[in-house]
């Protein structure tokens, strides 16, 4: 599957089928860290994701002066 | 996951509150914990005008949609900070958002409004980047709502923010800044020069920062994902991080140690040991604290940009940004 990636902007591929949980420790994201997007709908941890999937993995922290 | 509420399919997991939320219910969910901070901290009432600070981020404009789905009278204030395609980016989504609600929103622009703008204070001064950011947006911020008569201003600070400046102040020992960490900071009016710090409050204290992320994209806000280009080794940034570590061990670690030190240390250090009076600034009139009365008063805006003005008159520039923490 196309898994999108932020900060900087980049596509990476997984193969799948997997879930959320598991995709997201093979990437070496922390799960509070980020939203993870299919189809404009938010997905939790124990969600299958599929090899025809696009997903995003949006970072939700940000820096600098608040 | 089954939503908590209807038992439908969860789009968000909230670990602290071990709870699922389906979207219609997260959103629910989001804005009752928007509306029970700011009864609990009395921070205003429905007639109070509010100028609610937005950056084109997630955590302004989900509140700016929260406060005026909640009834509130509540205006937008962006300021044009001058970093290039990211300012643009940012502004460009604030602006939108405003015409899609048909709210009202104030834009204005460091460049236009002081002849600078926070990469060009960066060079002229040497302060890191955030730093000049922060001090010019408090500035700002508080002058746009004293100008156009608003009675409160409200910023997105989030949960996240909250816990990693705490982080940061408890780290230093920075006793002063902890005696005035508060999800209300009450005004101060200066008689003598007519101006005032504005009553500035905090509502997005009890959301995380990856709440206020899913509620804006729930629904339909088109806030700018891309990090500021200033922001790489921001110390701030970095005690996220760690948090974030601590709070996927431990679900509502984030919570406990905010409104723990809320409960139980923050009364602790709200005196002024350091002696500082706050008092007119010779410049501007703007309140500044200072710790020596024998010395003119001048806030540290104004140092500042005398400073980077002055630099930028002659054509000289500062050494390089030292790296120190900022926050």
């Amino acid at each position: 599957m196309k898994v999108k990636l932020r900060n900087p902007d980049r596509t990476v591929e997984v193969s799948g089928p997997t879930n959320v949980r598991a995709l997201l420790e093979e990437l070496g994201i922390v799960p509070e860290a980020v939203l993870v997007i299919r189809d404009a709908t938010l997905l939790t941890r124990d969600e299958d994701v599929f090899e025809d999937d696009e997903i995003e993995v949006r970072p939700v922290l940000s820096g600098g002066a608040r | 996951m089954k939503c908590k509420v209807c038992r439908d399919r969860a789009v968000i997991d909230i670990r602290r509150h071990n709870a699922g939320f389906c979207k219609d219910h997260f959103l629910e969910h989001l804005t009752g914990q928007v509306a029970k901070t700011i009864k609990e901290f009395s921070m205003f009432e429905s007639d109070d005008r509010l100028l609610v600070a937005v950056s084109g981020g997630k955590d302004s404009l989900a509140l700016w949609d929260i406060l005026l789905n909640l009834g509130y009278d509540a205006t937008g204030f962006y300021l044009d900070l001058g970093i290039g395609a990211y300012s643009r980016a940012s502004k460009d989504a604030s602006v939108s958002f405003a015409e899609q609600r048909s709210a009202k929103l104030i834009v204005r622009s460091l460049a236009q409004e002081h002849g600078l703008t926070v990469p060009e204070l960066s060079k002229l001064t040497g302060r890191v980047p955030c730093s000049g950011c922060g001090l010019n947006k408090r500035y700002e911020f508080n002058r746009a709502a004293l100008e156009e008569g608003f009675d409160v201003l409200v910023t997105g600070h989030n949960l996240d923010d909250e816990v990693a400046t705490l982080f940061g102040n408890v780290l230093h020992w920075n006793v002063d800044m902890l005696g005035r960490q508060a999800p209300v900071l009450e005004e101060r009016a200066l008689e003598e020069s007519g101006t005032a710090l504005v009553r500035k409050v905090k509502p997005l204290v009890r959301v995380a920062e990856r709440e206020t992320a899913a509620y804006a994209l729930l629904r339909g806000i088109d806030y700018i994902v891309e990090e500021c280009p200033l922001v790489e080794g921001n110390v701030q940034h970095r005690y996220k991080e760690a948090i974030t570590l601590l709070e996927e061990a431990s679900p509502g670690t984030k919570h406990q140690m905010y409104f723990g030190f809320l409960k139980k240390a923050s009364h602790r250090f709200q005196q002024e040991p350091d002696g500082a009076e706050v008092v007119a600034c010779s410049t501007c009139g703007a309140p500044t604290a200072v710790w020596d009365p024998a010395r003119a008063a001048v806030c540290s805006f104004c140092k500042t940009k005398a400073l980077a003005l002055k630099r930028k008159s002659e054509g000289s520039v500062a050494r390089p940004p030292r790296k120190r923490r900022t926050h």
